[in-house]
Formats: structure tokens, sequence, C-alpha cells
């Protein structure tokens, strides 16, 4: 009857067409542990995810659950057996309330309020026993990341998860907030709960596994107990081959603001002030990277720079020359032949039109330019050899400009947007979100092409939501909290733990 | 006096011709609720008033002519469903798609069955759905005031009408006070976090479509068997797409649009009683003038109440597993 | 992602599936021709033989085709710009009152002149009427597709009013203007070809075919091969992008509907100009939306457009003969098919998609075993 193991797969695989996302995966999950899954993008891992939980079916193989083999049709079947899993871009209405959200798909009856009231008593006892306290009638809309992400555990217990499954959990959370959910998750292993902790980020598995699996290529190349290796020994194993050291940042010196905001005011979309008395300058041969919880106003910082946001209040110079204040907005056109380039942080929504070709694609912003078009006519020729240069120059794969954008990997499109942007030789790069969605590959690719632009003596300003990443990169790095700047410190005097507190809101002022 | 009666008659009739654009805005709102855009409702709501004249001529049965009228309002429904939910094709165009083909096909029929030129037979008194005259009107009507109300207002719709009083609470008690309406009403904004609640979205969006494709029927029903008593070519007249104005007018929401399909009544009342008849300082208005003023006013309405922000945010968009 | 090697060959993407589609709502039609007790081959030979069997019924398809390439066109071109401009029938309407005012403006000094100003009427009334929904869309966000709807029905009244009050002929009882001036009116192709020394039987076919055809290789050249194109097709694609790109995505909304309101207007040149020669109520009967079905049919690519339109001409022009040779078939199951073919082309256009795919990948695994 007791069977030790919560979950084990059994040459477990699946397929998208000649694509061996999950490749004969074996893992066993005992009962009351926390387990680590690591690999990088596009290693399989949110493919076996969805297996686990129902969402799709597997092409070969076996899931038993508790000893049982099991056959989920959907994700209902899933958590009747006592999976839970909370998804990365959680799974909530958002304008309904908490305990709406919790209740969806469990009602237990036809009358709402009943249901509601329910739901509420025994919800009382769960709270107690993991220290939960949600304020059950706020609309999702109106509430933090992190407590969003508490209604998602408390949504998946109340329907009776034994095992949950936490989908890059981090991701969105600060320091701090990690720090809680790691109180949780020590909390749910203490009451008996099983935890698959899925993530890329090798600390973390550190600090709150019992054992951890690495995943590569769609299959384990390794389990290990987790006091029994090391960070080190993880990213080795998750990469395949040691971790190429970055280009060394030389020292550039003393150089000229090449960009500065002053006291700068804007509204987001929502009419709310997202920007408030922002005040910064980029120098030249400078990384300035710009850190904080995924919408505290980076984006609208982003927006304002590159002339696509209206300032409310404030200036903005670029070279000595005001480009932006409360009655003008220079436009992304003239700004890109002043010298400002702009890599958009979410790159599926405005970075590449998705059903366009690659070499469509190469010229987005640069439609203008004498090179590629000359009294309203395309060059059509030029065109194509530059789109062709960025695939050469960048190594991007597959060599198919007349494919469709869409039908890159995220690195792969990723190259040839910075192709794109640095080919005019900009003066200025606003980089957002550089590496998102982008294998580990590309990714040292990427950086190495950031530090090597500074190095060149451009100014560039990155925001990035990965603080390991701006720790690598950046020369000084400003932390944003509801729209303000709360502090900028030099990399040298910064780290997690610092960023973290200033993120949740604390002033520091060293830079 | 006279103002006195001119109102009342004009309240009256705006409740009658308030009554297919309730229903019909109602329909939409549960489809669009549940994702699916709805611009077909016209052509859902022609159909059922040719089925139903037809259905009601043959069998002289006003309830059999409902059924009938309500039953192929919900096929069409589940066409556009299918091409929505399965094919995940575009929702704007399958609903033109729709109301195009049942413009050409009603008639056709009409004309196949009865040889009138596409249209039904009058249907006579027994066999439509004909003013009700409610229990005391004719005794209540010589008191002042409220007895005439009573009599003039309240008293004197056909059954649907009435029906169509008991069904916006309802639909309204669906949406909002039960299990049903709280997944409705959640597929519509994420269905990514209905589908992982273990509710499937492609069940729950079909349900809706059929809803809708009820409600939408009754309301091409009192078209052709409530306030008309035949099958006319067009008598639908743009008025499925008034009641999606309405609907976006009523921010997606049962009693605003309620409201709104009102004002959309009042005016096409207004419109008929101002045909001919001579205004203080403008004179006469030419009738081509005055029947504009439904499709004017819901252009005005649109331009300044741009609901962007409170359509369901996932609505018009194919759910797609795969992501 | 994993699709790329999916990939069909052009001529099963732009040839077999909407073959496929159209025979689907052609099936269902021949389902209901049956239903209404005729003989749906009986039908469909009747029809082809109606549509291309002697010189004029020739004449007539193609005169109808030229109907619907400029409302394909239309649609197509806000399509592009990812507007759905459902206001052609409107559009059309206002286009031929246009070009009337401007016969009866000048058509008694020069018809040359008349000419020339009745096709820019023509045009910039048909935008002009497409301006407002455009500008609402832009400016306010106002849903295109009822604003659109709505303007059709207004354009009607409009048009039924002035048909009946300020244009209509003097002492006349018709909803319908004055003749124009004699002289004023597109060349007939009998008679074109006549001067050429061919002899062709008459029909109504006219210049503005040739007119048109100029229409679909300027849409052509302007998408594929202008920078305006280009940040047309962005804007339709993704607004976000667009702003990024630095296009002004109001302004290009409005001048793409405004296009679009255009190419819709000088649908008039066919009807009015080339074969009524005076401005009747409603002269548009639906072909506004034929539109939508001849730009979906064509899959928003011109020249599918221009075949697409034959395709409805000869739909058009077989149905008359077929409506008059079959009691129980009249124009309206016409309109019907139009649905039908909107419906399935249009809206369903994935319906043997993955099975066709399916079959290509069969087809190559083996070719590569």
């Amino acid at each position: 009857m007791d069977q030790p193991f919560a979950i084990e797969t059994r040459g477990l695989s699946k397929h998208f067409g000649d694509v061996r996302a999950n490749d004969e995966l074996s893992l066993i999950i005992p009962k009351g542990t926390v387990h680590g899954i690591v690999g990088e993008n596009g290693a399989g891992k949110s493919t076996l995810l969805k297996m686990l939980f129902g969402f799709y079916r597997p092409d070969g193989g076996d899931i038993l659950v508790r000893g049982e083999v099991v056959r989920f049709q959907n994700p209902m079947e899933a958590m009747g057996k006592g999976i839970g899993m909370v998804h990365q871009h959680f799974m909530l209405v958002e304008p309904f309330t908490i305990l709406e959200n919790i209740i969806l798909g469990s009602e237990g009856g036809a009358d709402l309020n009943a249901a509601k009231a329910k739901a509420r008593e025994d919800l009382k006892e769960l709270e107690e026993k993991f220290g939960f306290d949600l304020p059950f009638d706020e609309p999702v809309e109106r509430l933090s990341v992190g407590v969003r992400q508490r209604a998602e555990i408390l949504k998946a217990l109340y329907r009776g998860a034994e095992t949950l499954i936490l989908d890059e959990p981090t991701a969105v959370l600060t320091p701090q907030e990690t720090e809680q959910l790691f109180g949780l998750v020590r909390q749910l292993k203490a009451q008996g709960k099983t935890v698959l902790f899925v993530t890329h980020k090798l600390n973390e598995i550190m600090a709150v596994t019992d054992d951890v699996t690495v995943m590569r290529a769609g299959k384990v190349v390794a389990v290990r107990k987790t006091n029994e290796t090391s960070a080190a020994e993880l990213a080795e194993l998750m990469v395949g081959a040691k971790v190429a050291r970055e280009a060394a940042r030389a020292e550039t010196g003393e150089h000229k603001v090449r960009l500065s905001l002053n006291g700068v005011y804007a509204s987001g979309d929502r009419g709310h002030t997202a920007l408030t008395d922002i005040s910064l300058e980029v120098h030249d041969g400078e990384v300035l990277g710009v850190a904080g919880v995924a919408g505290n106003g980076q984006t609208e910082l982003l927006e304002v720079i590159t002339g696509l946001r209206r300032l409310a209040r404030g200036r903005i110079w670029y070279d000595g020359a005001v480009i932006a204040d409360e009655k003008t907005t220079t436009d992304p056109i003239t700004l890109r032949r002043m010298g400002v380039a702009h890599v958009a942080e979410d790159r599926l929504k405005t970075g590449v039109v998705e059903s366009m070709s690659a070499r469509e694609n190469a010229i987005l912003g640069y439609q203008r330019e004498a090179d590629f078009s000359r009294r309203g006519l395309l060059k059509l020729k030029e065109i194509a050899k530059r789109a062709a240069g960025y695939f050469e120059s960048q190594d991007v794969r597959p060599r198919n400009p007349n494919l469709p954008i869409s039908s890159f990997s995220g690195g792969n499109q990723q190259k040839l947007v910075i192709a794109r942007e640095i080919s005019r030789a900009p003066q200025l790069m606003i980089i957002g979100q550089p590496t998102r969605g982008v294998d580990i590959g590309a990714v040292t690719k990427i950086h190495d092409q950031i530090t090597e632009l500074r190095n060149a003596g451009k100014a560039i300003l990155v925001v990035s939501a990965d603080l390991d990443e701006l720790l690598a990169i950046s020369d000084r790095i400003a932390v944003m909290c509801e729209g303000e700047i709360v502090g900028t410190l030099k990399v040298e005097d910064s780290d997690e733990q610092t960023l973290g507190l200033m993120m949740a809101g604390e002033k520091r002022n060293a830079g | 006096m006279e103002f006195f009666a001119d109102l009342t008659l004009l309240i009256d009739s705006t409740f009658r011709t308030a009554t297919p654009l309730v229903l019909a805005g109602l329909a939409g709102l549960v489809a669009e609720r549940s994702g699916i855009v709805d611009i077909g409702l016209e052509g859902k709501m022609l159909a059922a008033a040719f089925a139903a004249a037809a259905a009601a001529a043959v069998s002289g049965n006003p309830w059999v002519g409902m059924v009938a009228g309500v039953l192929a309002s919900m096929f069409l429904a589940l066409i556009h469903g299918y091409v929505s939910i399965a094919q995940r094709g575009n929702q704007i165009v399958s609903g033109m798609a729709i109301n195009i083909a049942v413009a050409g096909l009603a008639p056709t029929l009409a004309n196949f069955w009865f040889h009138q030129g596409g249209q039904t037979p009058l249907l006579g008194d027994e066999a439509r759905f004909s003013a009700i005259t409610l229990p005391f009107a004719e005794r209540l009507s010589d008191v002042p005031v409220l007895g005439q109300l009573y009599t003039e207002i309240i008293s004197g719709h056909n059954l649907v009408t009435y029906l169509t009083v008991l069904i916006i609470p309802a639909v309204a008690w669906m949406v909002y006070r039960t299990s049903f309406g709280l997944r409705l009403r959640a597929v519509g904004e994420n269905p990514e976090a209905v589908d992982t609640a273990g509710i499937s979205v492609t069940k729950l969006r079909y349900q809706a479509v059929l809803i809708g494709g009820l409600l939408c029927g009754l309301s091409g029903v009192v078209l052709s068997t409530g306030m008309g008593a035949a099958f006319i070519r067009d008598m639908s007249a743009g008025k499925g797409y008034l009641a999606l104005a309405a609907m976006i007018f009523g921010r997606w929401k049962p009693v605003p649009t309620l409201l709104a399909c009102l004002l959309f009544g009042f005016v096409d009342a207004l419109q008929g009683r101002l045909q001919g008849e001579n205004l203080p300082l403008i004179g006469e208005i030419p009738v081509q003038f005055t029947i504009m003023l439904p499709y004017v006013l819901t252009v005005i309405i649109l331009a300044g109440f741009a609901g962007k922000m409170d359509a369901p945010k996932a609505s018009g968009i194919p759910y797609e597993k795969d992501h | 992602m994993a699709g790329a090697n999916k990939k069909l060959p052009l001529w099963a993407e732009a040839g077999l599936l909407p073959t496929l589609n159209l025979l689907a709502a052609f099936l269902v039609s021949g389902l209901v021709i049956w239903g209404l007790g005729e003989d749906p081959f009986l039908a469909l030979s009747l029809l082809v033989d109606g549509a291309f069997g002697f010189q004029e019924a020739i004449g007539y398809t193609f005169y109808y085709a030229t109907n619907f390439v400029f409302t394909g066109l239309a649609v197509s071109v806000a399509y592009h710009a990812g507007l759905f401009n459902i206001g052609g029938e409107g559009q059309a309407m206002l286009g031929g009152l246009g070009l009337t005012l401007a016969v009866f403006l000048v058509g008694d000094t020069s018809p040359f002149l008349a000419i020339g100003l009745a096709i820019l009427g023509a045009a910039v009334f048909g935008a002009a009427w497409a301006f407002i929904p455009a500008w609402l869309q832009a400016k306010r966000g106002s849903h295109i597709v009822i604003t659109t709807i709505m303007f059709n029905f207004i354009a009607s009244a409009l048009l039924a009013y002035l048909l009946v009050g300020p244009l209509q002929r003097p002492g006349g009882q018709m909803p319908e203007s004055a003749d124009f001036p004699a002289g004023v009116g597109l060349v007939h192709a009998h008679d074109l070809l006549a001067m050429m020394g061919m002899e062709f039987e008459q029909s109504p076919l006219n210049v503005s075919a040739l007119i048109a055809l100029a229409c679909t290789f300027a849409v052509w050249f302007m998408l594929t091969r202008t920078r305006f194109g280009y940040e047309l097709r962005v804007v339709g694609k993704n607004h976000s992008a667009a702003r990024f790109a630095g296009i002004p995505v109001a302004r290009m909304t409005i001048v793409a509907m405004m296009l679009s309101g255009a190419l819709a207007g000088m649908m008039g040149l066919n009807e009015i100009l080339g074969e009524q020669l005076r401005l009747i109520g409603n002269f548009t009967l639906g072909y506004g939306f034929v539109g939508i079905a001849v730009a979906f049919m064509g899959r928003n690519h011109p020249v599918g457009i221009v075949l697409a339109a034959i395709l409805f001409g000869a739909l058009y022009q077989g149905g008359a003969e077929l409506a008059f040779e079959m009691p129980n078939i009249t124009r309206d199951l016409i309109v019907m098919i139009q649905g039908l073919v909107i419906l399935f082309a249009g809206a369903m256009e994935h319906l043997f998609r993955d099975p066709i795919e399916r079959l290509f990948m069969r087809f190559r695994a083996r070719e590569a075993a």
C-alpha cells in the first residue's frame, strides 16, 4: 500500500513532427521530497510537465502515480490523482477575485453563492495548515505577483493536490518573494506534500531541493542528490560542455553623457502613473542595467526613451539635444537616424512581425532608409542582400531568409533582431530583455556582443528581469520599483541580496 | 392630454420594437462572454423569422413556429460554433457568411414552398403570437394615469415580449449567480485558465453559442410571428447588428445592454412616429432620414463609447492548446 | 516551429486548397438545388453554358466580374491593413453618386472632361464614405465592422432620398436620375473591338474592365513593391511592431480604408458610367458583399482576386440564365451560394489543410524511402 514514489515515469516520450521533445524519460520522485528539474530553454521541461499534468498525451512510455500506471486524458484526471500545477504564466482570470479563481471548475453545485460560502469554510483549514493569508475578495488584477502565485498554490491544494508542480516559479519574483516561496515549499514538504520544482536557475535548486534531475535535449542526463552536487557540476551537465567565459570588459574610462533623463513622468496604458521623477544618465562606453520586478515601469521607461510613449513631465536629452519633453516626442524613425537603436523587450509582440519573412523583418524600422527604399519603392535586391548578410554574420539558422520569422527559434530571432539594430552603427542602444526565450548558446553570444559594443565606446541601456544577466554585463545597475528609480549601484557594489531589497522598494544611493 | 397619449403610445411601441433587440443582444452577450464574436446574429434572426413563419403557416400553430425558428437559429449557431471553435476560423467572416447565405436561402425556400415572391403567407391571429390583453385591462382603462398606463403600456403585448421580461433576469442570473456563468465569464477572459482547471473550453463555448442561438432564435420568432404576421425578405433590417452595437454600448453586461436596446427601441419607435409628421421649425422630415436614425445613433454611440477596454479579453481569438 | 517542413507547395496552397473549399461550397449548394426539386448537374451545365456558352454570355460574365474585381480589391486592401471593410456596398453607392454629380456638373461642356471627372468623383466619394468609419476606428476605436455596416444602411437611405428628391428625373416616378448627356459614358467592348475590326456580340462589358485590371496591377505593385505597401502590411499584422518601426498606425488605418473605399466607389464606373448611364437606387445589388467572398476566395492576392471575380461573374451571369430556365431557382440562390463560398473559402480555409498536409507528408516520406 505504502508506495514511496509520488511520481515515476518509464521511457516517457513525446515528439512534435520530427522534434523529439521528450525522449524516453525515466525519473523517480519519492514522496514527501522536493525534487528539482533543471535544463535550459528547449530541454523539454515544459513538455514533460504538460504530460504529467494531462495537457499532452505521451507518444510512448508510462506515467505512474503512487505506483499506479495512469493515462491522463485531461488535466481534470491529473488533478483527480492529486497532481496540481502552478504554471509559469498564472492561470488566473484577472477580473475574478481570488475566491472565484480558486473555485473555478470545482464549484460543486450550480449555485455560485453557495459554492463560494462553502469554499470559504473549506479554505480555513488549508490556510492554517500552510500559513496562507490571502485577500479572498480582491480581484486578482489588483494583486502583486507574489500574492497571485500563492493564490495559485492554494488553488491547487484546494483541489486536493498531493504533488505540486512549480514551473519556473521564481521568474517573476523579487529575491525576497522568492525567499517567501522557499519557506512555503519547505512548509509543504513538512506537511507531507511532494514538490516538483522546475527551473533553470541553479542557485534555487541548491537552496530548496532534495534531489535534482538534469535534462538536456529531451533526455535525462543526470540525477543527483542535491547535497552531493554543486551548481558548477549542474551547469556543465545542463549545457553539455564547459560554459563559455564571457568576453572581458575593457577599461573604457570616463566618457561623455550620451543619454540623460531628468525628472521624467509618464502615464501607463491604464492611465496610472507609470514613471515618477525618473532621472538617469548613460555614458558612452558604459552599460547601464535597469533591474526591477516586471511591471514596475521598465516597459514605460524603454518606451519614453525610444519615442513610443509621451512624457507627462520632464525632459530627455540625447547627445546634448532634447529629444522628448512634455510637448514633443521624437518619432522612432528620426531617433534611429540620430543613432538610437532599440531591441524591443517583447520580441514577438513588438520587435518582429511574426507572419512576415525574416527578410522583411530585417528592415523593420529601417524601411525608410535610403538603403532600402527610394522614392517610395522598395529596393528588393538590396534588402535580400542585407538579410542574407545578417544571417551570415550572426550565424542564424536555418539559413533561409524567406521563411516566416515565427519558424525560427527564439535565439535565432533575437540574433537577427540584434543584427538589424547594430547594422547602422548606433551610438546608443536601448535593449529590453536581451536574452528572454533565448537558448544558452545564443545567450553567451549576445552578452559578448553587448560587451563588445560597450568596449567600442557605445552607450547601452539594458532592461532585464534576470539579475544574473545584469550583474554579468552592466557597469552600473539602476533599480526600479513602482515607477521610481530607488537607487543606482556600481556593479562592484551590487549583489543579488542588495538589489533584491531595492526591487522591493528599499532606497539606496551609492552610484 | 394628447401629449400623454402620444407618449404612452411611444413607450408601448418601444417595448415592442425593443423585444427582438434585447433577445439578440443577450444572445450576443452570452456568445461574446465565452469568447465567440457573433456578427451572425442578423442571419440567425432572419433564419428564425423565416422558419417560424413558415412552420406556423403550415401548422397553424405559433408554438410549432417557435420551435422551428429556434431550431433553425441553433443550427446556424452550431455552424458558427464549429467554424470558430473546431476550425479556428475567422469569426467575423463566418458570421458574415451566415448572414449572406441566409439572406439568399430564406427567400429561395419561401418562394419554393409558398410561391409568394419570397414571402410566407400572412398568418391568421391563431397562428401567431398576437397581442395579449392582460386581466382587468379593459376595466382599468378608465382609471386615470395608472389604469391607462397598465392598459396601454403593460398590457397588449405578444407572448414573446412577456417571455423576454422573464428571460432578462434569467440570463443575468445565469451569468452572475451560477457556476456555469462563472465558467462562461472565465472562458472569455482566459480560456487557458479554464482548460487547466479541467473544464473543456470547447464544450463550454459550444454551450454558449447554442444558448445564443436559442435567444437569437426567439428574436426572429417575435419578428415574424409576434410583431409581424409573415416572413418578408430582409425583414431583420440590420437589427442583428444594432443588437451587437447595443451589447457593446452595454459593455457586455445584461442590464446596461437591456437599457441600450430600449434606447434603440425608442429611437425606432420615434422614427415610426415621425414619419409624415410636421415638426415645429423643421417641418416634415423626409422618411429616408427618419429611417436612418437608428443607424446614425449606432455610429454616434460607438464613436462616443468605444468600450474596447471592457470586451472579454479572449473574444474573437480561437483557443489553441499548443502554446 | 515543427511545421517548417510541413509547408505545402505553392500550387497546393494557392490552387488545390481554394479549389477544394470551392467544391465543398458547391456540394452544399448542389444539395440545396436538389432539395428544391431540380437536378444539380443539369443546373451546373446550364450555369456554365449560361456563363461561357456564347459571346454575349461571356461579355456579361466579364461585365459582372469587373464589379467584383473592384469590390474584391477594396476588401483586400483593407484586410491587408488589418481592417474588415464590410462597407463596400455603401462606398459603391456613394461612388455612383460622386460620378453622377461630376457628370451633371460638366457633362454638357465636354464629355471627355466629364468622364475624367466622373472617374475621380467615384473614387473620391467612395473614399470619403470610408473615411468616417476609418477615422472613428483609428481615433475612437469604434468597431469598424459595425460602423461600415451602418454606413451601408445610411448610404442606401441617402441615395433613396436623393433619387426621389433633388436628383430625380424631372417628371419621373422611379427612384432614378435623369439620363446622362449624350456621349458621356464608357466605350463598350463590342464597339472597341469593332473599331479594331473584330466582331463581338453586344454586351454591357466596357472599358471599366481595363480600369479594373489597371487597379489590380496597381494594388499588387503597391503591396509588394512599395514602402507604403510594406508599412500597410506591417500595420495590418501587428500594431505594436508598426509603432516600433515608426509607422503612424492611425494615419495608415485611415489611408488604407480610403483606398479601399475608392476602389469600391469605382465599381460605379462599370455599372453607372458603363451601362446604366443614369444613377439608379440600390444599383449595387449586394456586389459590395460579394467582394468579401472574392477577396477570401482569391486569398487576398490580386491575381487570385481577378480569378475569383471571374468565377463569381460566371456565377451571376450563369445564375441569371439558370433562374430563367429553372422555375424553382431564383437569383436569391446565387446569394446563398456566395454566402457558402465565403463560409468555406474565408472562414474554414483550414478545413482541408490537415488532411492534405498529411497526404503530402506521406507522399514525401515514401519518396524519401
